[in-house]
C-alpha cells in the first residue's frame, strides 16, 4: 500500500492503495466515486471512461501510481454548479439511454472527441466511440446526442 | 418526480426496515408508518391471475395483493409494485398510466419497485407482461383511488360525487370552483380501500399524459452518474467477496491451498461445501487473494460446438417425447399431395446476454434479518432462493433491486446475491460481490442453441397447405406460424443442454421467427412469387398485414431490386402481443463476402402506445441487440469451458455494426396495451438472412449468419461481417 494524492475533478485527494491497482477500483471502491463504471476490466468496453488531462482513458488499465500526475475527470466532475455540460445535456435531451450503465462512459468519450474535433462528421464519431460498448443499442441516438452538442458547443451557438 | 434516493431511502431505513414482509402486514400498520393518509390495495382479478400466475413457488396471485398506492399528506403518490427497472423504461411509462388515472401531473409520483419488503409479491419482470398486466392493475387501482378522493370531498361539501370533476391533483366542484388538492384530502385520514374489480378505465384516445412522450424518469441521474446501481451500492464497514471457479465445467476439486491467500492482510477465505470463497478489505486485496489460491481441478471430458445439433436432436430432455404442441388436419398427405415442397434445417448457437453490468450484489446480516441489494428480474425469486440456501422465513429475507445496468433474460438467477450473504455470514460483515466479465460469460446461463426443421408445401398458385415445424431445444416461444395453413403439425422437443441455459429476451421467438420466415422466404423463391406477396396472400391476420405493408411502404419494397452486391429482404411475425415486420437492406463484397446491414425499417404495433419515445428507444435497441445474433455472436466451447469469455472474442454489435434504423409506430388506441421489451428482436435475423439469400442466392440457415470463424464439422458458406 503505497498513499497517493490524486487530482479528481478539480480537487486533491489523499488516497492509500496498491501501487498497481487501477485507477477505476480506486475511484469506484476508495473514493465512492461510483459513477464509473465497470463493464469488462480489459478496456473492451468503455464504461469505466475517464478523462486524464483531457483525453478518454480506460480507467480499468490504468494503475493508480501512472495517474497520480494526472488531472481526472469523471463523470461527477462534468457539471458546474449544478449545470449540466453540453454534453450531458445532449445526451438528456436525445433520450440516449436505455439503462444507462454505458452512459457515463459514452459521455467522456464524447467529451474527449469533441475537445479534439468540435464539428465531427458521422464516420469521426462512429470510428472515436468504436469502443464503446452500449448492450441496449442505443448506438443511434448517442451518435445524435454527439452531433447535438457538438452544435451546442459550436461559437455563437446560446444554450 | 421526487428523486428516488430522497423519499425512498428515508422510507426505507424507517421502522418499515425491521418490519415482516408488507403482505403480511397489517394494512393499517402499513398506514401508521406512511404517517396516514389513502391507501389503496389492488388484488388480482381471476383473469389477471390465469395469465400469469401459474407455476411460480405455489404463489397464487389471486390470493395476494398485487399493488398498492398511497397518497400522503403533501399529496405525493407512491406507487409500490415488485416489477423492475432494467432500461424497458417501465418506471416511467408505469407512472404515466397512474398520473393518467389520477389525474395528477407526471412529477406527483414516485414508482417504488422490486423490494421485496416493500412491494407486493410478484413472479417478476419478464415475458413483456409488465405492460399487458401491471399497466392494467396500477390503472384500476389510481382510478379508485381518484373515485374515493371525489367522495371524500363530496362528503365534505356535502354534495354529490358525480358533480365533482378531478383534475391537476385536485378535485373541484365545478358549481362554485372552490377545490381541495389530494393531500389536503387525505390528511388525517386512515384511509384503506381493497379493490378487486376494474374500474372504468379512461380509454387511450382521451389520454393525456399516458400516450405521450415523457422523458425517462430522474434522467437527469443518469448522465451524471448520481444513479446508484446495484453494483454502486455500498455499506459500513463493507467487505469485498470473491469466489473459486473451477476451471471447467462439471469439475471436481483435486487439492485445494489456500496458505497463502490466507496469509495476506485482512483475508479470510470461507470454505462451505463446494463453495470457496474469500473476502478482503478492497476489491484489489480480494482479487489479488482469490489469484494466490492454488487449486487443482479434474475436469471431465465434454462436448463441444462440434456435432452440438445433431446432439441436441438426439438427447431428449427426460428421455421422451411429449407430444406435438398443435396439430390441425392432416400434414403428411398433404405434404404428400402438395405441387411444391421444401424441407430444410435451421439451427441457432448458443449467445450470451452479457449486460454490462454483470452479477452484482451487496448482503448484509442485522440480528438474524438478511437484507441483499442485487441486480435481478425477479427479486422475490431471489429471495426465495436466499430463504432456500440459508433456511430462513419471507420476514427474514429482504431483496432490494436498484434500477440496474439491464439483464435481456438474463438474469433471472441470484447466483451473486447468495455468494455475498454467504461471504457476509462468515464474515460477519457486509460484503460485496461483483462477478468479473469472463464470471458472467461463464458462470451465468446462455440463451438455448437449438435446431429447427421445417417441411412445408404449396399449391402453384401460393398457397401454403402444409406446414410442419419442430423445434429442438430453443424453446416453444412463437413457434405456431400466424400464417394460415389448413393442416400442421408444430412441436418443440425439449432437450439435455450440454451448457447452462435460460430465459432471454424473447425466448425462442428469435429462433422460430428466423427459421419460419427464412422457410417463408424459401417458399416464396419456389412458388416464383415476391416474398411479400406471398405472405401476404397466406395472411388473414389484420394486423399483421397492416405491419408488413406499414414496413414495405416506408421501406420502398418492389421499387428495390437486388443486385449480388445489394439485397433487400423483409421478415415478421407476432408474439406477445406485439406485432413487427422488418424490412433490411444488405450490402455484400463480391471477394470478400463481407455483409454489412445498410438500412433496417421495422414496423411495430402492440395496442394503444404508453409512451412512443420510449418505444422508439426499445425498438432500435432491439434491433441492435438482434444484429448481434444474427451475423456474429456466439458462444465456443469444448471440455467444459467457454472458449470466448471476453469482449475481444465475443463480438457484441458496437457504432460501427448500426445501420440506419427507421422505426414505423402504428398507434392502435383502441386495442389494449402490450409489451415491447422483446418481439422487436424477431423480425431482424430472417430479414438480413433473406436480403443476403436475394443478393447472392445463397440461403444462410445458421444463426450467427456471417461469423468470424466456421466451426469444425458444420458447413461455413463463408460470409463475414
Ligand atoms: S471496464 Fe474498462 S474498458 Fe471495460
Ligand atoms: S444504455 Fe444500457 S448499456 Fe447503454
Amino acid at each position: 500500500m503505497g498513499d497517493f494524492v490524486l487530482n479528481v475533478n478539480g480537487a486533491r485527494l489523499r488516497v492509500s492503495a496498491s501501487a498497481e491497482e487501477t485507477l477505476l477500483s480506486v475511484l469506484r471502491n476508495r473514493l465512492n466515486l461510483t459513477g464509473t463504471k465497470y463493464g469488462c476490466g480489459e478496456g473492451q468496453c468503455g464504461a469505466c471512461t475517464v478523462l486524464l488531462d483531457g483525453r478518454a482513458t480506460r480507467s480499468c488499465l490504468v494503475p493508480v501510481e501512472s495517474a497520480a500526475k494526472a488531472k481526472i475527470v469523471t463523470i461527477e466532475g462534468l457539471a458546474q454548479n449544478g449545470k449540466l455540460s453540453a454534453i450531458q445535456q445532449a445526451f438528456l435531451d436525445e433520450g440516449a439511454f436505455q439503462c444507462g450503465y454505458c452512459t457515463s462512459g459514452m459521455i467522456l468519450g464524447a467529451t474527449s472527441l469533441l475537445h479534439e474535433r468540435h464539428n465531427p462528421t458521422e464516420e469521426q464519431i462512429v470510428e472515436a466511440m468504436e469502443g464503446h460498448i452500449c448492450r441496449c443499442g442505443t448506438y443511434p441516438r448517442i451518435v445524435e446526442a454527439v452531433k447535438r452538442a457538438s452544435r451546442l458547443l459550436a461559437p455563437g451557438a446560446s444554450r | 418526480m421526487n428523486h428516488r434516493d430522497e423519499p425512498v431511502t428515508e422510507f426505507v431505513q424507517g421502522s418499515l426496515s425491521a418490519r415482516p414482509c408488507i403482505s403480511e402486514m397489517d394494512r393499517r400498520d402499513f398506514l401508521k408508518v406512511l404517517g396516514g393518509g389513502l391507501l389503496v390495495c389492488l388484488t388480482q382479478t381471476s383473469s389477471w391471475a390465469q395469465e400469469s400466475g401459474r407455476g411460480f413457488g405455489g404463489h397464487e396471485l389471486s390470493k395476494e395483493l398485487s399493488a398498492w398506492l398511497h397518497i400522503a399528506a403533501d399529496g405525493e403518490v407512491k406507487v409500490f409494485t415488485g416489477k423492475v427497472e432494467v432500461g424497458q423504461n417501465i418506471r416511467t411509462s408505469l407512472a404515466q398510466l397512474v398520473a393518467e388515472e389520477l389525474r395528477v401531473p407526471f412529477d406527483a409520483i414516485t414508482m417504488v419497485m422490486g423490494d421485496t419488503d416493500l412491494t407486493p409479491w410478484d413472479m417478476g419482470t419478464f415475458g413483456s407482461r409488465t405492460t399487458p398486466t401491471m399497466g392494467p392493475q396500477l390503472r384500476t387501482m389510481a382510478a379508485a383511488a381518484r373515485q374515493m378522493l371525489l367522495e371524500i370531498a363530496a362528503q365534505r361539501w356535502h354534495v354529490d360525487p358525480a358533480g365533482l370533476t378531478a383534475a391537476g391533483g385536485k378535485v373541484t366542484d365545478p358549481q362554485n370552483t372552490r377545490s381541495l388538492a389530494y393531500g389536503e384530502l387525505s390528511r388525517g385520514e386512515k384511509l384503506v380501500k381493497t379493490v378487486s374489480s376494474e374500474e372504468r378505465l379512461t380509454p387511450a384516445p382521451e389520454w393525456k399524459i399516458a400516450g405521450t412522450a415523457v422523458p425517462k424518469a430522474e434522467g437527469r441521474d443518469f448522465v451524471t452518474g448520481k444513479h446508484k446501481y446495484p453494483s454502486d451500492i455500498t455499506r459500513p464497514e463493507m467487505m469485498f467477496g470473491a469466489v473459486l471457479r473451477p476451471n471447467g465445467f462439471n469439475a471436481a476439486l483435486a487439492s485445494l491451498d489456500t496458505s497463502a491467500a490466507e496469509k495476506l492482510p485482512g483475508v479470510k477465505v470461507v470454505r462451505d461445501g463446494d463453495f470457496i470463497g474469500l473476502v478482503a478489505p478492497d476489491a484489489f486485496a480480494a482479487q489479488r487473494a482469490l489469484a494466490a489460491i492454488q487449486a487443482k481441478w479434474n475436469v471431465p471430458a465434454q462436448s463441444s460446438n462440434q456435432g452440438l445439433f445433431a446432439y441436441l436432436k438426439n438427447n431428449p430432455e427426460n428421455g421422451r417425447d411429449d407430444g406435438p404442441q398443435h396439430v390441425s388436419g392432416s400434414v403428411e398427405p398433404a405434404l404428400a399431395g402438395a405441387d411444391l415442397k421444401l424441407e430444410e434445417q435451421y439451427s441457432v448457437a448458443y449467445i450470451a446476454h452479457a449486460p454490462l453490468e454483470p452479477r452484482a450484489a451487496v448482503a448484509e446480516w442485522i440480528d438474524g434479518k438478511l437484507t441483499v441489494w442485487t441486480g435481478t428480474q425477479r427479486p422475490f425469486g431471489v429471495r426465495d432462493e436466499l430463504m432456500q440456501a440459508f433456511h430462513l422465513s419471507p420476514a427474514q429475507v429482504r431483496v432490494i433491486q436498484p434500477d440496474m445496468g439491464s439483464g435481456y433474460g438474463g438474469k433471472h438467477t441470484g447466483e451473486a446475491a447468495v455468494e455475498a450473504a454467504r461471504l457476509a455470514k462468515a464474515a460477519g460483515k457486509p460484503v460485496k460481490v461483483v462477478w468479473t466479465r469472463s464470471e458472467e460469460f461463464t458462470w451465468a446461463y446462455l440463451r438455448p442453441a437449438g435446431l429447427i426443421e421445417i417441411k412445408a408445401g404449396a399449391q402453384h398458385n401460393g398457397t401454403l397447405v402444409a406446414w410442419e415445424h419442430h423445434n429442438y431445444n430453443s424453446g416453444p416461444a412463437a413457434i405456431g406460424t400466424p400464417y394460415s395453413v389448413a393442416n400442421q403439425l408444430i412441436q418443440y422437443h425439449a432437450a439435455k443442454s450440454p451448457l447452462r441455459q435460460g430465459s432471454y429476451r424473447g425466448l425462442a421467438s428469435t429462433a422460430n421467427h428466423f427459421a419460419r420466415e427464412s422457410h417463408m422466404d424459401g417458399m416464396a423463391h419456389v412458388v416464383s412469387m415476391d416474398p411479400l406477396e406471398f405472405r401476404l396472400k397466406n395472411l388473414t391476420d389484420p394486423r399483421l398485414q397492416a405491419v408488413f405493408q406499414a414496413a414495405a411502404e416506408k421501406f420502398g419494397w418492389g421499387r428495390l431490386k437486388s443486385t449480388p452486391e445489394r439485397g433487400f429482404g423483409i421478415a415478421g411475425g407476432l408474439d406477445k402481443g406485439g406485432y413487427v415486420a422488418t424490412c433490411a437492406e444488405v450490402e455484400i463484397d463480391a471477394a470478400s463476402r463481407r455483409v454489412r446491414i445498410r438500412r433496417i425499417v421495422q414496423a411495430w404495433e402492440c395496442g394503444a402506445i404508453v409512451n412512443p419515445d420510449g418505444l422508439r428507444n426499445q425498438l432500435a435497441g432491439a434491433i441492435v441487440q438482434g444484429i448481434g445474433g444474427a451475423l456474429f455472436e456466439r458462444i465456443l466451447f469444448a471440455d467444459g469451458r467457454i472458449l470466448n469469455p471476453h469482449f475481444a472474442q465475443y463480438r457484441v454489435p458496437r457504432f460501427s455494426d448500426t445501420p440506419q434504423i427507421e422505426v414505423v409506430l402504428i398507434d392502435r388506441k383502441d386495442l389494449p396495451s402490450a409489451g415491447a421489451g422483446e418481439t422487436g428482436l424477431v423480425g431482424v435475423a430472417p430479414a438480413v438472412g433473406n436480403a443476403i439469400f436475394a443478393a447472392s442466392g445463397i440461403r444462410l440457415r445458421n444463426m450467427p449468419m456471417a461469423p468470424r470463424s466456421g466451426v469444425l464439422g458444420e458447413p461455413d458458406p463463408g460470409f463475414r461481417s
